[in-house]
């Protein structure tokens, strides 16, 4: 049955339909557990917002950090929240990928007529994950609300378009990041410090960090591209590397840049993938 | 005794299995230190004396909480996961059947994880802490001495609330819900989140008395000497036994309700 239809699509279709049909199972499955679903999504909702707590703490000892003031750093919080909860529900599972490997059962994944990346990518995918996604939008509305900001319809449009270009770039990072798990195997953490880290270094403003880390995280990992350059931007404000203006609307683009090689490093990975046999 | 030992080692040897994993472990902690640190560094300068600490034990308070979370599980991991396991798909009959006591089993495994993390995952953050930035470390051995007395106590404590949020498995059979509650309680009141001393007024106050102060904060001010002469020192580690034994007893005494329901399961 799925062989005679997956004849008539391409292959992103094949894996969009193979990704739904796993998403819908997983979510059928978390719903069994009804009291612990809403736990759980409550739970992820309230760890992440104890960032902000966090933040809001030290606003009750300064009255800027950085230079910035707490709606400032509410949109820069809420923005990267959203973003990356948003990459974590599509796709977070892949650095489970590791585990997969090591047990073997990446085997039986190779086997079906399902893109690898479409069943790593659904891998007991996480409604729970929209607890991050509503308190990140939640935090971003109230920045939106609370800022006093010369709105064009270039800075109008620019909000929604960094949360969803900023999920794509984290996106990147997190298939690049189960590509490299092909190599080491049990190095999951490595590309949290990139997802989670990153998002915990955005939530701050830029002046807060030294130079040669603010370049790393725009022209190596473009991590700026998630919500600092945008971010700025709709605030009116400077980028301290002194980019032009201009480049708060590239996110898209850097999203689609930074998809090429994460896309080849899977491939690679897929393709040097030997099984352990067990 | 010697059983403990024995399941203690074993602990630390399973997880001294994991290198990759611990180095990228090593790594993460690293990275979240040198992040944590630009953002003290700035509130800092903005307000210098800030929860009682200078600049340099701000930073210090930064570099310790990365070594030491993954041995008292600050932010999740451990055992309670596993645990919860053997009770969902009742292989916990098998362990009451031991010739040993359940929580001293587990207490044993945790601790040999725990060392083994401190030693793999605690010490090179805290080194490449000391070389990027001005710490406030201590030079007075009998500190350090002092401090992982305190940390000892502060793993045991940490051990002690993971124990009881195990057991609840035995009741909502799917722990994921109390697990990531309890990883909330955790991060917000063990000061991994800011130092409660930073934490405004009452509310400031009341924090600092709970047991989760017990696993971070404690340990911390008692390395920075924040706690004047010998009298001090002990009585923060008293704080930390204290509720060591208030919350082993109380594991015990779930923990004793709880094999009364296996009884009942299985009968």
């Amino acid at each position: 049955m799925v062989a005679g239809e997956s004849r008539r699509g391409g292959p992103v279709r094949e894996g969009l339909r193979g990704y739904r049909l796993i998403v819908a199972m997983w979510i059928r499955s978390t719903m069994t557990y009804r009291t612990s679903f809403v736990m759980t999504t409550v739970g992820h909702a309230v760890i992440t917002l104890l960032d902000f707590v966090a933040i809001s703490i030290m606003f009750s000892h300064v009255d800027a950090l950085g230079g910035f003031t707490l709606p400032e750093i509410a949109l820069l919080y809420g923005s990267c929240s959203a973003s990356l909860g948003l990459a974590d529900m599509l796709l977070g599972n892949t650095d489970r990928i590791g585990a997969r490997i090591r047990d073997g059962s990446l085997d039986t994944m190779l086997v079906r007529p399902v893109p690898v990346l479409a069943q790593v990518a659904a891998d007991r995918f996480a409604l729970r994950r929209l607890g991050r996604i509503g308190q990140g939008l939640g935090v971003m509305g109230w920045a939106v609300w609370t800022l006093d900001v010369d709105w064009t319809a270039g800075k109008v449009l620019l909000v929604p378009v960094m949360v969803i270009a900023g999920a794509a770039i984290f996106a990147a990072v997190m298939v690049t990041g189960a590509a490299f798990q092909f190599v080491t195997g049990d190095a999951a953490e490595v590309q949290n410090s990139f997802t989670y880290g990153g998002c915990t270094m955005l939530q701050y403003p830029p002046t807060v960090f030294a130079k040669d880390l603010l370049r790393g995280v725009t022209f190596i990992v473009p991590l700026a591209f998630v919500n600092w350059l945008p971010a700025l931007h709709v605030l009116g404000r400077p980028d301290p590397l002194g980019l032009p203006g201009w480049v708060a609307y590239l996110s898209p683009l850097v999203a689609f840049v930074v998809f090429l090689p994460a896309s080849l490093a899977w491939r690679a990975g897929v393709r040097s993938y030997r099984s352990t046999g067990s | 005794m010697d059983l403990y030992l024995a399941v203690a080692a074993g602990g630390f040897r399973r997880y001294a299995t994991y290198g990759i994993a611990t180095a990228a472990g090593v790594f993460t902690n690293t990275v979240f230190g040198f992040i944590v640190a630009y953002t003290y560094i700035a509130l800092w300068d903005e307000r210098p004396g800030l929860g009682g600490y200078d600049q340099a034990q701000a930073l210090t308070f930064v570099w310790v909480s990365q070594s030491l979370l993954a041995a008292a599980a600050l932010i999740g991991g451990g055992f309670q996961e596993e645990l919860q396991e053997r009770i969902r798909t009742g292989d916990i009959a098998v362990d009451l059947y031991r010739p040993a006591d359940l929580q001293m089993w587990w207490l044993a495994a945790d601790l040999g994880r725990a060392v083994f993390q401190l030693l793999g995952r605690g010490v090179v953050p805290l080194v490449a802490g000391a070389l990027a930035f001005p710490l406030a470390l201590p030079v007075d051995p009998l500190r350090w001495l002092l401090f992982l007395v305190s940390v000892l106590l502060a793993l045991v404590v940490s051990f002690a609330l993971r124990y009881m949020v195990g057991l609840v498995a035995f009741w909502l059979m799917d722990g994921a819900g109390i697990n990531i509650m309890a990883t909330v309680a955790s991060i917000f009141f063990s000061g991994m989140l800011l130092p409660l001393t930073v934490f405004p007024g009452g509310f400031g106050e009341f924090v600092r008395v709970l047991p989760w102060s017990a696993m971070l904060q404690v340990p911390m001010d008692v390395l920075l000497g924040k706690h004047s002469g010998a009298g001090g020192a002990a009585e923060a580690l008293a704080f930390q036994a204290g509720w060591a034994l208030v919350l082993l007893g109380t594991g015990r005494l779930l923990q004793s309700a709880a094999t009364r329901k296996v009884v009942v399961q299985g009968g």
